[in-house]
């Protein structure tokens, strides 16, 4: 029993370390990064609270694709950027 | 466990709340926006907890008989497992958005679209 | 003083959440639902070995079907709001590995896939899961192999005919059954086998490959308007 409060409290402190990187960091492509670590150690958590489908899920969509999605995202305001510079010079 | 849940989630709630109010670039706005969702989840599947009980699916280990003293709350986590997906749907449409405002005036910053009248 | 109203509000919303925190007691037992829920007769009616999938599917079937209609609404919005440029770009050859481990791997995933939303009343796991790991399978093979079109017509065609499936087994329960989305309307079986629980798996598995085609759509919406 001691072993999983042990876990659970670094597991804690890892969410939290990282949620205060997805804010202050400044550039963008870690910030995107740290949010999809969030997610996956909260799914993590989920098991220690016995709850597997919710681990599985939040596994899957909250660190998986919602991490993608950001970064096509980010890819297309990027190029777009890119070549307004282009014609605009 | 639950204690160190529910502070958990409550932080991150907090955190996602001052990655909404003190960013100008729209996509860390949405970011903030999924980081409040990932802590309000962890909140509600911290109510569903029980000291020294297992998964509500029963199997060889758990017989039918007793099961409603040995599992935790299946109530909170079949809402969660609905909230996660809704959460991905907006932040794809949120995001959508993003993109289509950007193109249109060629920045992101949130002072740039305040203009109403013309 | 932007910083100064910023943490009087943070300050304002966490006095506000705080009481979650100082007047939490841990529980005692199940709550009252919950109990009903597990007794022996209501488990045998259903005869589902996962709960949540019981109460997901049976007892909050409404919440779902809200659900899937949320989904089917935000994947025609972004439909409606990116237009597809399929234009021709030169890009970088990708790397030999990728495309062997991807060659391999897909079919694995996609049958992973398909395992786990037809177990979803066995074991942990269901139609939400499950349409996400396929979801993810696509991925893959958009990444992998970037010049191979997605058959958007398939996935459209996936879509609606198990969204209507779906609601056309609901309908039917309230026609032969005793009301609404009632999974009792086919057989019992017996507990723990993969033929049991009524009308369960059939729905769970309509609403993994809606999930799945949904997100599937969604994702190659993106990836038509990224260039170079």
């Amino acid at each position: 029993m001691d072993y999983l409060i042990i876990t659970a409290i670094l597991l804690a402190v890892l969410m939290l370390v990282m949620t205060v990187i997805a804010i202050i960091h400044k550039k963008m492509m870690v910030a995107i990064l740290a949010s999809g670590g969030v997610g996956l150690f909260a799914s993590v958590l989920y098991l220690l609270l016995a709850a597997p489908d919710v681990a599985m899920t939040e596994a899957a969509i909250g660190s998986g694709l919602t991490t993608i999605i950001f970064f096509y995202v980010l890819n297309r305001i990027r190029s777009n950027d890119q070549q307004k510079n282009e014609t605009a010079k | 466990m639950d204690y160190i849940a529910l502070t958990t989630g409550f932080l991150i709630i907090l955190g996602g709340l001052w990655a909404l109010l003190s960013h100008k670039n729209l996509i860390r706005i949405i970011i903030g926006f999924s980081l409040f969702d990932t802590g309000t989840h962890v909140v509600i599947v911290a109510f569903s907890y029980i000291r020294n009980r297992t998964a509500p699916i029963l199997d060889q280990t758990i017989a039918i008989d007793g099961a409603a003293t040995r599992i935790t709350d299946p109530v909170p986590q079949a809402l969660v497992l609905t909230a996660i997906v809704i959460g991905l749907g907006v932040t794809a449409l949120m995001l959508a958005f993003a993109m289509k405002m950007h193109k249109d005036k060629g920045t992101l910053d949130v002072g740039a679209f305040s203009d109403q009248k013309n | 003083m932007r910083n100064l109203l910023i943490l009087v509000l943070l300050a304002a919303f966490g006095l506000m959440l705080y009481p979650i925190i100082s007047e939490f007691s841990p529980n005692e037992g199940l709550s009252k639902v919950s109990e009903y829920y597990a007794t022996p007769a209501n488990v045998a009616t259903i005869n589902a070995a996962n709960l949540v999938t019981a109460v997901v599917v049976t007892y909050r079937g409404l919440d779902t079907l809200g659900e899937v209609t949320i989904l089917f609404l935000s994947a025609a919005i972004i439909s409606f709001f990116i237009k597809a440029k399929e234009s021709k770009r030169k890009l970088r050859a990708n790397s030999e590995i990728l495309i062997t481990a991807s060659r391999l791997l897909l079919p694995i995933i996609i049958m992973l896939g398909v395992y786990i939303f037809i177990n979803g009343h066995l074991t942990p796991g269901g139609g939400f899961q499950g349409g996400s790991v396929i979801a993810s399978a696509v991925i893959l093979l958009i990444l992998a192999f970037p010049e191979k079109p997605v058959n958007r017509k398939f996935l459209d065609f996936l879509e609606s005919l198990s969204g209507s499936v779906y609601v056309a087994i609901a309908a039917m329960g309230a026609v032969v059954g005793l009301g609404f989305l009632d999974t009792t309307i086919l057989p019992k079986g017996s507990f723990g086998h993969l033929v049991s629980a009524g009308a369960i798996p059939i729905i769970y598995s309509f609403i993994g490959l809606k999930v799945g085609a949904e997100l599937s759509n969604i994702l190659s919406q993106f990836r038509s308007v990224q260039s170079e």
